[in-house]
């Protein structure tokens, strides 16, 4: 299988403090791609280095074969990365659909002219979005909120809209950063199975961060256990779970 | 379900030209049968000034999100070049209404040039910074044009920071602009109905940009800066396109104010206009365009509609702007909106959201 997402030894400092020291990362194409460990360990951290918020001091990222090492994060947006974030930043104050159309941005494209004048490209433009976001926000059965403003969803809807905003953008890889945050079990049982079908029909490779274990063992198939900015352990989801290191580290025992 | 909305939103935008176009008939047929103190209709073009320079002032403010406190600044550089354009351009264009079209393309494109230059600069602020920097560009603008001094004779342009006499002009000379006394002997070329004309020009461009493409990319950065950068959108570039759209309009409205007036002085321009635009902005509802119509509309007349109560009338100004805010944004007001108002309005009462 082919490798989607290849990083190595990648750091950063703040100051004196060594956020995230030596970390190795490969993910094939297709994979649901865990990035567990305790509060603090710098998790985010790697999730922000990826998507070019913070500049590595050193390592590299390759990205389907292309190097992303230290490109800004519309760069790296546009050569196939796309996430969610641990608190939700959704565009609050703009409706469900046009949360999914700012998203379809660089990839439906008339001029400033053209939308001011509402000339037929404008029209046929807007048109494909629209159907190409309403398809989208029907795989997380929002299909019926488009006109709701976005701060007006419940709380699980807003994350579930922030995947489909990500989705949207058309990336190789998703980051999802704690997407069951605050969700019951019930609404995190469906995100799994959304997760799923996402990875299934989108043909995506996903990376993502959780605290929820049932979450985890459920839908995972490798995972990171990061500790104090080091990787404590890697490899199969069973074996890394039963790692007595990563028992005392995270999981307790 | 799709249809619906666009549908919605292009409903609004029809009522929002039709309030302008209604206002104006009743304003012209008030005016052809001489119920229009003279008064009123010495504010019909400032009415219109007011109303292109609040709509510009919310595209920045309410689409865009960034407090700006120069705006006045930007007319002031619309008002001045037009004014030049016009006193220059006066034997070579003799169609008042052609010269007028030209002036106010100048103005705006004036003003637009400024806009980049400025936001280039100050859109890398945010917030408090941006605000304040806005304001000195504001005060900067009005008094660098205060030192200019540029005349005309049969050997072509002068031109003087020091005083109208270190020009060395020969005899036949014509002052253009004369520092603090500005430019004199504009030709007034603008009309009420010139002036309405720009508003709905200024609406269509103003409406048609938030509901596109790129007006999703401006407001997606207003809502959050991160995510927007996060889905490919181009921060530096949206920022500076609203804010260059926001200064030619109210560039053109800079221009519509110099050519109803005979002298223009860069004075009028000062931190007070700003803040006026501002409270048209605040008042008819942040990033709500039909309101700031609205607002500029009845605070420029209020004062003139006072008049009668002599002493009494900034006191009562100021009650309707408090009643005004109240009526906007206080939950029991916007309940009983919704529950009263709303059952008449049923459409035209949820506009923008």
């Amino acid at each position: 299988m082919a490798v989607m997402l290849d990083v190595k030894n990648l750091g950063i400092s703040f100051g004196g403090l060594r956020a995230v020291n030596g970390f190795d990362l490969k993910i094939e194409k297709g994979e649901l791609y865990g990035l567990i460990g305790p509060n603090g360990a710098g998790k985010t951290t790697v999730f922000n280095l990826l998507t070019g918020v913070y500049k590595p001091n050193e390592g590299c990222v390759m990205l389907d074969g292309q190097d992303i090492t230290g490109k800004s994060t519309i760069e790296i947006n546009k050569a196939g990365i796309a996430r969610t974030f641990q608190n939700i930043r959704l565009f609050k104050d703009m409706s469900v659909l046009d949360n999914v159309k700012a998203g379809l941005h660089n990839h439906y494209k008339y001029s400033t002219l053209a939308g001011i004048f509402r000339t037929p490209s404008f029209r046929r433009t807007e048109t494909e979005m629209n159907e190409r976001a309403i398809e989208l926000l029907k795989v997380f059965d929002l299909d019926g909120e488009v006109d709701y403003l976005a701060s007006n969803l419940p709380y699980g809807k807003q994350r579930k809209l922030e995947i489909a905003r990500a989705l949207a953008t058309e990336p190789k890889l998703l980051l999802l950063d704690e997407p069951a945050a605050g969700m019951n079990p019930n609404e995190t049982q469906e995100l799994m199975d959304t997760i799923h079908f996402v990875r299934d029909n989108f043909h995506m490779t996903i990376l993502l961060i959780e605290h929820d274990m049932r979450l985890v063992s459920g839908i995972c198939e490798e995972l990171t256990v990061l500790n104090f900015g080091e990787v404590l352990a890697q490899g199969k989801t069973a074996e890394v779970l039963n790692n007595p290191q990563v028992i005392t580290a995270y999981l307790g025992e | 379900m799709q249809r619906m909305k666009t549908n919605k939103n292009f409903k609004s935008n029809l009522i929002t030209y039709g309030i302008v176009i209604v206002a104006f008939a009743i304003a012209q047929t008030l005016q052809s049968t001489g119920n229009l103190s003279s008064l009123m209709k010495g504010l019909l073009v400032p009415i219109c000034v007011y109303v292109i320079l609040a709509v510009s002032l919310n595209l920045v403010v309410g689409i865009s999100g960034e407090l700006s406190l120069g705006h006045a600044g930007f007319m002031c550089v619309g008002a001045f070049f037009s004014a030049f354009f016009s006193k220059c351009m006066v034997d070579v264009i003799p169609i008042s209404g052609l010269r007028f079209f030209f002036a106010v393309l100048v103005g705006a494109a004036g003003a637009a040039v400024f806009g980049v230059l400025i936001g280039i600069p100050v859109l890398r602020l945010r917030g408090d910074y941006l605000a304040i920097v806005t304001l000195a560009f504001g005060e900067i603008i009005k008094n660098v044009i205060n030192v200019f001094y540029i005349g005309r004779d049969s050997n072509g342009f002068h031109f003087s920071m020091k005083d109208q006499f270190s020009l060395g002009m020969e005899p036949d000379g014509v002052m253009l602009l004369s520092g603090p006394q500005g430019i004199t002997g504009i030709t007034r070329d603008s009309s009420f109905l010139a002036g309405v004309i720009l508003i709905l020009i200024t609406l269509f461009i103003v409406l048609n940009l938030i509901d596109s493409r790129d007006g999703r990319a401006i407001k997606s950065i207003r809502d959050n800066r991160i995510a927007a950068e996060s889905i490919g959108i181009n921060i530096t570039k949206y920022k500076l396109m609203a804010f260059t759209v926001s200064a030619a309009l109210a560039g053109m409205a800079g221009a519509l104010y110099s050519h109803n007036l005979a002298t223009l002085q860069a004075s009028k321009f000062n931190f007070n206009t700003s803040i006026l635009a501002l409270v048209f902005v605040v008042l008819g509802g942040i990033g709500n365009i039909r309101g700031s119509v609205i607002a500029a509309v009845v605070l420029t007349a209020l004062p003139e509609l006072l008049r009668g109560l002599a002493d009494y009338r900034m006191l009562i100004y100021a009650i309707v702007l408090i009643v005004m805010m109240l009526f906007n944004w206080a939950p029991k007001a916007l309940e009983w909106r919704e529950r009263y108002l709303g059952r008449i309005f049923r459409k035209s009462a949820k506009e923008g959201k």
